[in-house]
């Protein structure tokens, strides 16, 4: 269901994927309801910064190192890299125009 | 003429049976979702008090079927929030998040009811660190760890129960010396060996907000002032809900609670604003009384819209343009 413009991440190539450039990764789970209300959101935001952040989805299930390093112990959480620094992380549902404000700021 | 009869907000089971129901009166409602779309019921699990399913269904399962109900009599979807009301001028107007506005004859209020957070400011820190309120979000991240229950209702009894799952030890901190929750819950929970309570007592602080994540809380009994330290990982809060009504304030009558006030039915002291669920019930709070009260302001907006021709210009009169346009969010 989700745009093709989301990416994937995984715990092993993280590191890679948020090196460079504006990232924003959601840090997901099948089993949370509130991640899902997200989704769509993410989908969103996927297409409107296409060409100038990207935006991944990284399920905590499958792979647990991520947000272990973050000390992530709730879903949905956003990490938002820039140039492979985390400049912000937002926890819960947010609304399309706070996330989109905060990649904006990093463009 | 407005855009739309009726416009609701909130997509909880309030907000969706009221749109069910206007929806079939030929009303062809507006629905829109808001920031926790589906409500409460999309944070539980087995919902087992729901009329109709003998062996229970999960709570965001129970959702996803009530919306697809609604969808199927017409009703009109937004995945938005609204960030601002005027209700002082007819039609209504509301503002959503993306600044698009939209103009309505009736309004039927269902934004429920957050989650309430310690009156402590070291809890809102650690959100998202080890503090949460949400068990079924966030079991899963204290596997072999041991953690804390605030709260001594259903909802905290079924939290701790939910975190035995995950946690090595459940510790219950709750303000009485006896449980507000239903004696079913109770009977489960005290049997349960994972689950210790801690009675007469509140929580003073969330440690450690230097370390950015949870290593302790300061317990305070409330009968003895004494304060003890307890190491733990995790503490889900779970001491009731604050109704969702600031968008409302000065517009709308509210109790001191800040619930909406309602009247014969549901409807508020401003005609033509029905308010459902739990943003104006601090007494039930039930999944199937908020339903049965979306029920009742979808019947009470029918009875006000038969007096308000739909074909009505009601904005010439006040010289004031009504077509959804966009314009910035203030």
């Amino acid at each position: 269901m989700a745009s093709e413009k989301v990416k994937t991440f995984t715990d092993s190539n993280f590191d890679d994927e948020t090196r460079q450039g504006v990232v924003l990764v959601d840090l997901w789970a099948e089993w949370c309801g509130p991640c899902r209300r997200l989704a769509p959101t993410v989908d969103a935001l996927a297409q409107e910064f296409d060409g100038r952040a990207t935006v991944a989805k990284l399920d905590v299930d499958e792979n647990p190192n991520v947000p272990g390093r973050y000390a992530v112990r709730g879903i949905p959480t956003l990490l938002l890299f820039k140039d492979g620094q985390l400049v912000e992380q937002l926890v819960g549902l947010k609304a399309k125009e706070e996330i989109a404000d905060a990649i904006q700021r990093q463009l | 003429m407005a855009d739309r009869r009726v416009v609701v907000i909130g997509s909880g089971p309030a907000g969706l049976t009221a749109a069910l129901y206007t929806a079939r009166a030929n009303l062809r409602p507006l629905l829109i979702e808001g920031l926790e779309a589906g409500g409460q019921l999309m944070l539980t699990t087995m919902v087992e008090n729901w009329p109709g399913f003998e062996d229970g269904i999960m709570g965001p399962d129970l959702m996803t079927v009530m919306r697809k109900q609604a969808e199927r009599f017409g009703t009109t979807v937004i995945q938005d929030h609204v960030s601002k009301v005027d209700l002082q001028k007819r039609p209504f107007r509301l503002t959503l998040g993306d600044g698009k506005t939209i103009t309505t004859d009736a309004l039927i209020i269902a934004t429920g009811a957050s989650a309430r957070w310690l009156e402590i400011d070291t809890d809102r820190k650690l959100s998202g660190h080890g503090v949460s309120t949400c068990a079924t979000c966030d079991g899963y991240f204290f596997r072999g760890r041991p953690i804390a229950v605030v709260g001594g209702g259903d909802s905290a009894m079924e939290e701790a129960i939910y975190l035995t799952r995950f946690a090595t030890k459940v510790t219950v901190v709750h303000r009485r010396d006896s449980l507000r929750a239903s004696k079913i819950m109770q009977d489960k929970a005290y049997a349960n060996p994972k689950i210790h309570f801690i009675w007469d007592s509140e929580v003073a602080e969330v440690k450690d907000v230097s370390k950015g994540e949870v290593t302790g809380i300061v317990v305070r009994n409330l009968k003895t002032g004494k304060l003890t330290e307890l190491p733990l990982d995790g503490v889900f809060i779970a001491i009731g809900h604050t109704p969702n009504t600031k968008l409302f304030e000065g517009q709308i009558e509210l109790d001191p609670a800040g619930y909406i006030v309602t009247r014969d039915g549901t409807h508020t002291n401003v005609p033509g604003v029905f308010a459902a669920g739990d943003v104006q019930d601090h007494i039930y709070r039930q999944a199937i009384t908020a339903a049965g009260s979306g029920c009742m302001a979808a019947i009470d907006a029918e009875h006000y819209l038969d007096d308000i021709p739909e074909d009505l210009d009601q904005t010439a009169a006040q010289g004031d343009a009504v077509q959804a346009t966009a314009e910035p969010a203030s």
